[in-house]
């Protein structure tokens, strides 16, 4: 166990103590939480320098070692990339949830508990090399998030949201599972940098397209990308320092990691190009057309940040283009848009975390997030506005801030996206930009309205559940006040965290060299910026007409929105297996045993003709006498009359007969002792059968005549005539010599006579005891049904 | 002999499923009796029949009839005797507590 082992341990020890140290508490329990982010995310700064020279630290654990599954540690330029967000942001959203979540009224312990596991899970995750470590953590942070978001279990919809987030990011979770698997396969080892070394070999399997779709089904799921996005506008239910944390900077990355991670692996291939840049441009296009629409403030940033994911998924689809070529220029081409992606990926995390920050801060001081009733905030907290104002900006792509930058490199990446030619289908790379830019100018659109419809016009007090608003506490401020100064901070010295955390990171993604990508804020008149000139001006014009084209909203009715298609797709599952269960399992006992014979026999008939089973040898058989004619005849005569009787008395004698033809059949047979035991145990089982039904006074005198039921008689038939053919083949054929012989000893080992009962009590004898057993249990069963009776029951 | 008595053994069994598909209680004990009846006779005739004397020892006889499946069926016997004095038993009570020896109207509740 390594130095950097225990940090990612961290959280999960806490985790343990928290109980314990409750109760004690006098201050809050984030307080003493606060400190295990800080820790590990001061520790991952001090990688920084070793990474950024292109180092990497890799450590091992043994876990199973029998199975060959160890915690193998991979800290490279990626994972520590995602280590500084998760641990940074993670810091963060703890000191904010110290003001934010009331110390009397919630129980915290849950809360730090649950946020605790989710980040260690988190940063073992993007830390870790081997798959099925990866994957155990990745269903780990599904179950966290689950927990986290039904955090408010006494609600309805935390638990409705919880539930669907569950079901989407399990089932995602699976199908990565299985394309884990196969990929190790394949690679034989589990281990992905072992993967990428082999990486010649996976490309030329028959496999690799299965691999490849069942991983990317993971990563969409995860990072909510079309059509899987729908549980993260209802994983909003969670409280706000939770979708700050999980559902803008982190969980919902993990898909991106994944994708990153893979990218050496998939990369380069035409389905990995195409699926992840068009999926995340579907996405990009579709969450900033919907997130226009919202009324709420949270849901409004939920589909925001499905679409930014979906912008950096296009990003990482066609930088993958990167590893088609071997030459440094054209692959230099295209790296660079995986650098934008990492780039986009680092400011998303800092101004979404700061915008959900502020949405919580309203909420919590005016008692709503509805735009409808919001508004004049400006002057009542100016603090949380430039807060807001720093964040939408950014993510609207202007200047001076983060997102301008990472806007502009993501429209360098799409036009550059034009230019892909060694894959098929290559004209549909030309519209690649145009929705680069449609989506945009609807981000734009959002941006303003985050922006003006809160902070702006009047404010009504009236329509507030707040009695008077106030800015928010210092404390509250602080965390979205530093992710904000970050923000400004990285559009003037954007090559700070380029050099030092992007390139190692890009490298790590490309797993090839190329050179370093520099930052530059100002290029000059390109397209790219008469791109983001355009998107501001007919944004502004959208913005401003807004309530004039809102109407082609209604073009798309809320039916056949992936929402209801799911909720429906839901219901009709249940009803539809409800009904085939119910179909089938009918709670009649002669359908079960109907099921029953026919299955067996009819396999059983399959397989004798499917094996050409059926050859008869009749050449060793015995002779016939007309006595045994006679016999058989009177015993065929019994049994059929057992059927054919209205009379059950007539149906028992019968019996009785069938009983007494068995005794003649065993002494034709010399079978003595089988004779003697056939007759008592016949005479006694009449004596009962008499007995039963003489003691059911209401039902003996009622004369019932059976119905005929056609597939009684089938089946019936079915399993008599396989009955014979089975035993008539088994007859004919003899594999080995009979051990009846060794039973002539009995005088000598046993000192009897006669052999069967030397069998009984001496060769077998343990069949003999276990049987006595089994007569003594009857015996105790029919003392306890006649004797025991529920108690007030004195009925005979 | 052999497929004389496997087809009298097939009947047996048809007889008996037939039995047990039936509604009635007691139809349904008949059917195992018979079943197991058809089950005694196929592990006899799988042993061959009419080989020899019977399996007692004595000098003047060189051949036996198999002793081995005897020693089996015989413990069967006894085996199926305790069942069905069990399941007559059942039946005579379920008949009784139920007011019914129909197995249609023996159901527990739907939502079970």
């Amino acid at each position: 166990m390594s130095f950097l082992h225990f940090l990612i341990l961290l959280p999960f020890l806490a985790c343990i103590f928290i109980p314990f140290i409750y109760k004690k508490l006098n201050i809050h329990l984030g307080w003493i939480v606060v400190f295990v982010p800080l820790f590990i995310f001061i520790n991952y700064l001090l990688f920084i320098p070793s990474i950024s020279k292109g180092n990497y630290h890799a450590f091992s654990m043994p876990w199973i070692p029998s199975l060959g599954i160890n915690f193998d540690i991979y800290m490279d330029g990626l994972a520590l990339l995602f280590g500084l967000i998760i641990s940074g942001v993670g810091t963060l959203v703890v000191v904010y949830s110290i003001f934010y979540m009331d110390k009397n009224r919630e129980a915290l312990h849950n809360f730090y508990i649950y946020l605790l596991l989710f980040m260690g899970a988190m940063l073992g995750l993007v830390s870790s090399d081997h798959v099925l470590v990866l994957y155990t953590l990745w269903e780990l942070t599904s179950v966290s998030s689950f927990l986290l978001i039904a955090y408010w279990y006494e609600r309805k919809k935390s638990r409705a949201g919880a539930l669907k987030a569950m079901i989407i990011t399990v089932f995602g979770g699976l199908a990565m599972l299985a394309g884990l698997i196969i990929l190790s396969i394949i690679a034989d080892t589990y281990s992905i940098r072992e993967m990428i070394a082999n990486v010649g070999i996976i490309k030329e399997s028959s496999l690799f397209i299965p691999a490849l779709i069942l991983i990317l089904i993971g990563a969409f799921t995860k990072s909510a990308q079309f059509p899987f996005s729908i549980w993260l506008p209802d994983a909003m239910e969670a409280p706000t320092p939770v979708s700050a944390y999980l559902h803008s900077a982190t969980m919902v990355k993990a898909g991106i990691y994944l994708v990153a991670r893979m990218t050496p692996i998939f990369g380069g291939s035409a389905t990995w190009f195409w699926l992840v840049s068009g999926i995340g441009l579907v996405t990009l296009m579709y969450g900033s057309f919907r997130a226009v629409r919202q009324t709420d403030l949270k849901a409004l940033l939920a589909f925001s940040t499905i679409s930014q994911l979906g912008l950096i998924m296009s990003l990482l689809g066609v930088g993958s283009a990167a590893l088609y070529y071997t030459n440094g220029e054209a692959q230099t081409f295209y790296a660079f848009a995986l650098f934008a992606a990492l780039f986009h990926l680092f400011n998303h995390a800092t101004f979404k975390g700061a915008l959900f920050m502020v949405v919580g801060i309203i909420d919590h001081e005016t008692g709503t997030r509805d735009i409808r009733r919001l508004g004049g905030l400006m002057a009542i907290m100016p603090a949380t506005f430039t807060i807001a104002l720093i964040g939408s900006l950014a993510m609207a792509g202007l200047p001076p801030f983060n997102g301008f930058l990472s806007k502009e490199m993501f429209f360098t990446g799409m036009l550059r996206a034009t230019e892909v030619n060694m894959f098929s289908l290559e004209w549909l790379t030309s519209i690649f930009p145009v929705v680069a830019w449609v989506a945009s100018v609807f981000t734009f659109i959002y941006c303003f309205i985050l922006l003006v419809k809160p902070f702006l016009g009047e404010l009504n007090q009236s329509r507030l559940p707040k009695e008077k608003v106030h800015e928010a506490p210092i404390g509250m401020l602080i965390p979205p006040i530093i992710l904000g100064l970050l923000v400004v901070f990285v559009f003037f010295f954007p090559n700070l965290i380029g050099k030092y955390l992007l390139n190692p990171a890009l490298y790590a993604t490309l797993s090839a060299e190329v050179p370093a990508f520099e930052i530059i804020a100002w290029h000059g008149f390109g397209t790219e910026l008469w791109m983001t000139i355009g998107v501001i001006v007919f944004g502004l014009l959208l913005f401003f007409s807004i309530k004039r084209w809102t109407i082609i909203f209604r073009v798309f009715p809320d039916q056949l929105s992936i929402n209801s298609l799911y909720m429906s797709g839901l219901e009709n599952m249940e009803k539809k297996s409800v009904s085939l269960t119910d179909r089938y399992m009918t709670g009649n006992i002669r359908h079960y045993l109907l099921y029953i014979f026919i299955v067996t026999f009819s396999v059983l008939i399959i397989a004798l003709v499917g094996f050409d089973g059926i050859s008869f040898d009749f050449s060793t058989n015995s002779y016939i006498t007309i006595y045994d004619i006679g016999i058989v005849i009177a015993m065929v005569a019994a049994a059929f009359t057992t059927l054919l009787t209205t009379n059950r008395i007539t149906a028992i004698v019968s019996l009785g007969a069938v009983g007494y033809i068995m005794v003649m059949l065993f002494v034709i047979f010399r079978a003595p002792d089988l004779a003697l035991t056939q007759m008592v145990v016949e005479t006694a089982t009449t004596a009962l059968f008499l007995l039963c039904f003489y003691h059911l006074p209401k039902l003996g005198k009622r004369i019932e005549k059976m119905k005929f039921k056609l597939t009684n008689l089938i089946v019936s038939i079915l399993v008599g005539v396989t009955v014979t053919i089975m035993t008539l083949v088994a007859t004919g054929h003899r594999l080995f010599t009979p051990i009846n012989e060794f039973f002539e000893n009995a005088y000598e080992l046993a000192g009897a006579k006669n052999i069967v009962n030397a069998i009984l009590v001496d060769f077998r004898g343990f069949d003999t005891m276990l049987e006595i057993a089994v007569l003594f249990i009857a015996g105790i069963g029919v003392y306890t049904l006649i004797k025991l009776r529920p108690k007030g029951d004195d009925s005979q | 002999m052999e497929y004389l008595i496997l087809i009298l053994a097939g009947i047996l069994f048809a007889t008996a499923i037939y039995n047990i598909l039936q509604k009635q209680l007691l139809r349904i004990i008949i059917g195992t009796v018979l079943l197991s009846h058809g089950a005694h006779l196929v592990i006899l005739t799988m042993g061959k029949l009419k080989r020899g004397q019977p399996p007692i020892l004595d000098d003047s006889v060189t051949s036996y009839t198999d002793p081995l499946p005897q020693a089996l069926i015989l413990t069967s016997i006894v085996i199926s005797f305790g069942i069905t004095s069990l399941l007559l038993v059942l039946s005579y009570r379920a008949a009784n507590e139920n007011k019914t020896d129909n197995m249609d109207e023996m159901r527990g509740e739907s939502n079970e």
